[in-house]
């Protein structure tokens, strides 16, 4: 048993760490105020090859360990939430064109990804059919040699900047019964009929847009489709158990951000004339954001783990570590915010943004109140 | 990164699984209510070599580190905490001081004995008014004569009474704190040396924790183990790697709650079906895995940081900390899945909750836990 890192994964944490620390620390606040996305940082990653992470060297990437993975989001979470989600998310739409790609879909789209020249988007979700993606209405229609698609989704993390969508539709005929055939497809946002619609205004991660998209007879060729029609909800849901973990250390950096930056303002802040640290009040709360932080450090590297070694648990493992690093990512963001004081709560400390920022975690890609769903299921189903 | 057992490790879980499963879950119950110490499956476990994990080959120990003590400690936690708490002190803090500190003499005299259980262990540092402030102990050792004469009370000492051998921390420079605290090694049979009567527990039961009081007792100066006023480093050691054995004895207390309240809830009909199937139930379900899990994972980190030889002070107190919360809410919990028959001392539900709550007391109790974390965090 290792706990260890090895040195791909040591080199690349020291490197974003650097980068992000001089790069896009700075850069933070105002990325949360103009709520704008951030192309310099987009550009910054793809120059270092940060974007290249969660793809292979054969499709023009420098990793595609989930793992390897996991260490770069929790890097830059520590610093900026909102600039990880140009990572994770070039990662979550590209997953489903590695997880089913055809060889020369894989040839086609993942290369220009890896190399940043292109950015991804996973649409899956709609206004009637959040965590219950059955509730599908996107309708995809064969014609010959191509599928019209009609329809919307919601909640789009980076949809309005993305050039390669994996759009999930159902190519069932029947209207408004539990979608009983979904597939997906790869749409390129020069489509026509494609449509980005408003922009949402939100809590936190600011500067990643969220984006409406609306689908009108948009013509996308059948060699477009991945895998066999009627197997998108499958992909869907193998494609979560691989983002998850990208959730998780998001939560996990962010409580690190929040937790070293508690640490640091308890040590220089004096009151009673000594530090706030020397209060065994301001300890325990250090102490308790610290072991939970280690706890969510731990379930979210062994769920990266067990991807990179294909066990077979690791939809259990990905929905308990994605559970378990937002939950903490909340509570200790919370009191980082308490251990400031009423400095905390101002826009000039980066800890209420953190705060805002953290609870996203317990929302997207699966509710936690999904993942106890996911997590109970199949722990009743195994003992059985 | 390499997050799975070794063969070794998996064939210590295997061996240990199959051993609980056939002696000690049958015999749980009855060890908790007669409040016997088991002898009987401390002999059966020293059979099988499971005295002896942390002692090298070369003593006839199985030589094989912490993470396989930690696999050991919690398969025997699932059905019994007392005989897990009985089995860890002695393998842990009972024997590991000897391992790490002691000579070639001290070794050969004792580690083949322990490691074979024809002697078994107990650690004795706590004192009426020195608990969680261990420096400040009163215990008294006179260098006279070629001999120390230790005198002095010790409290909540495990396997008191049972044990051959009590590794004692006694002050040989009054007054100097941690610095003269030095560590002996006395012997049960000791005239010296006399256990008081078995404390009874809210839980532990057939554990034997007891005053250890020391009258003039005499040992020589070669039991003393490392130098003068080393006696703090090596009882603070003991400690350290000791958490690790707490930690997995609170992962298989929390894994055996979870075990059966998951059997319970799919056997348990109301409403006309499983409480499984209800979500309150699942959700219940859910938080206590995710607990279990990430407490197994910290304390396995301990265990390959301390085996790595690497730091481990930090990671051995949050293990502690985290996994024995989570035994006392999920043991909680799956009390409260049983219902009203969970509140029943026909059932183990209500056992693990009271052994549960011992192990966010001793070795260092979760507040001093915290202490040590905000200290490691925070160095001067």
């Amino acid at each position: 048993m290792d706990f260890q890192l090895n040195d791909e994964q040591r080199q690349i944490q020291e490197m974003v760490h650097d980068l992000c620390l001089e790069r896009v620390e700075p850069r933070a606040p105002e990325i949360d105020e103009s709520g704008e996305f951030p192309w310099d940082i987009k550009d910054l990653f793809a120059k270092h090859d940060i974007l290249a992470i969660p793809f292979t060297p054969e499709y023009g990437g420098v990793s595609g360990s989930a793992l390897t993975l996991i260490i770069a989001v929790e890097e830059i979470s520590k610093f900026c939430v909102t600039s990880s989600l140009i990572l994770s998310v070039q990662s979550l739409g590209s997953l489903p064109i590695w997880l089913s790609g055809t060889e020369s879909q894989k040839r086609k789209y993942l290369p220009p990804l890896a190399r940043g020249e292109q950015l991804a988007a996973y649409a899956l979700t709609e206004p009637g059919s959040g965590s219950d993606a059955g509730g599908m209405r996107t309708r995809a229609i064969k014609h010959g040699d191509t599928y019209v698609l009609n329809g919307s989704k919601t909640f789009i993390t980076g949809g309005s900047v993305a050039d390669t969508l994996v759009v999930f539709a159902r190519t069932d005929q029947d209207g408004d019964t539990p979608a009983k055939n979904i597939s997906a497809f790869i749409v390129e946002k020069t489509m026509p009929g494609f449509k980005v619609g408003k922009l949402e205004r939100k809590l936190g991660i600011r500067g990643s847009p969220t984006a409406q998209l609306f689908f009108e007879d948009v013509a996308v060729p059948a060699a477009n489709r991945l895998g066999d029609e009627g197997q998108g909800f499958k992909l869907a849901m193998r494609v979560l158990d691989h983002s998850r973990p990208g959730i998780a250390a998001q939560a996990l950096g962010l409580a690190e951000g929040a937790f070293d930056l508690a640490r640091r303002y308890a040590r220089d802040r004096r009151q009673f004339g000594k530090p706030i640290a020397e209060f065994q009040g301001i300890q325990f709360m250090l102490a308790d954001m610290a072991t939970q932080i280690e706890a969510a450090r731990a379930l979210t590297y062994a769920s990266g783990d067990a991807l990179d070694r294909q066990l077979p648990e690791i939809s259990v493992s990905s929905s308990m570590a994605k559970l378990f690093a937002s939950d903490t990512a909340m509570r200790v963001t919370t009191d980082a915010v308490q251990i400031l004081g009423g400095y905390g709560y101002l826009r000039d400390f980066p800890a209420e943004r953190m705060m805002r920022d953290a609870k996203i975690t317990q929302i997207y890609e699966g509710t936690n109140e999904i993942q106890r769903f996911v997590i109970a299921r199949e722990v009743l189903k195994e003992k059985g | 990164m390499d997050l799975s057992l070794s063969p070794e490790q998996q064939e210590i879980r295997r061996l240990v699984r199959e051993f609980a499963e056939r002696e000690i879950k049958p015999r749980a119950a009855a060890i908790d209510h007669t409040d016997d110490f088991p002898r009987d499956l401390v002999a059966k476990a020293a059979q099988l070599g499971l005295l002896g994990i942390l002692v090298p080959e070369a003593y006839s120990g199985a030589g094989l580190g912490h993470v396989a003590f930690a696999v050991f400690v919690e398969e025997v936690a699932r059905y019994s905490a007392s005989t897990a708490g009985i089995l860890d002190v002695h393998g842990s803090v009972g024997t590991e001081p000897i391992v790490l500190f002691g000579n070639e003499e001290q070794k050969r005299r004792w580690l083949p004995d322990l490691a074979n259980g024809k002697k078994l262990a107990a650690f004795a540092l706590t004192e009426p008014e020195a608990g969680s402030d261990a420096a400040h102990l009163k215990t008294i050792a006179t260098h006279q004569n070629g001999k120390y004469v230790l005198r002095g009370t010790k409290i909540f000492i495990t396997n008191a009474g049972e044990a051959q051998l009590y590794v004692v921390m006694a002050t040989t420079h009054p007054g100097s704190g941690a610095e003269g605290i030095t560590t002996f090694l006395v012997g049960g049979d000791n005239p010296g040396l006399k256990v008081g009567p078995k404390f009874k527990k809210m839980g532990l039961n057939g554990s034997a924790i007891a005053e250890v009081h020391l009258e003039d007792c005499a040992v020589d100066e070669t039991d003393r183990l490392g130098n003068e006023g080393e006696g703090f480093r090596i009882a603070m050691r003991a400690l350290d790697s000791g958490r690790i054995g707490i930690s997995a004895q609170a992962v298989g207390l929390a894994q055996g709650a979870l075990d059966d309240a998951i059997a319970y809830a799919k056997e348990r009909k109301q409403f006309g079906k499983p409480i499984a199937e209800l979500q309150t139930i699942q959700n219940k379900i859910a938080d206590m895995t995710v607990k279990v899990s990430a407490a197994r994972w910290m304390t396995w980190k301990a265990a390959a940081l301390c085996d790595a030889g690497q730091p481990f002070t930090k990671a051995a107190s949050m293990a502690k900390l985290f996994a024995t919360d989570a035994a006392m809410e999920i043991t909680l919990d799956a009390l409260q899945v049983f219902g009203g028959y969970g509140y029943l001392e026909d059932y183990p539900m209500a056992r693990r909750v009271r052994d549960a709550k011992a192990c966010q007391i001793y070795e260092g109790t979760n507040q001093v836990q915290r202490v040590v974390i905000a200290r490691e965090l925070m160095p001067a």
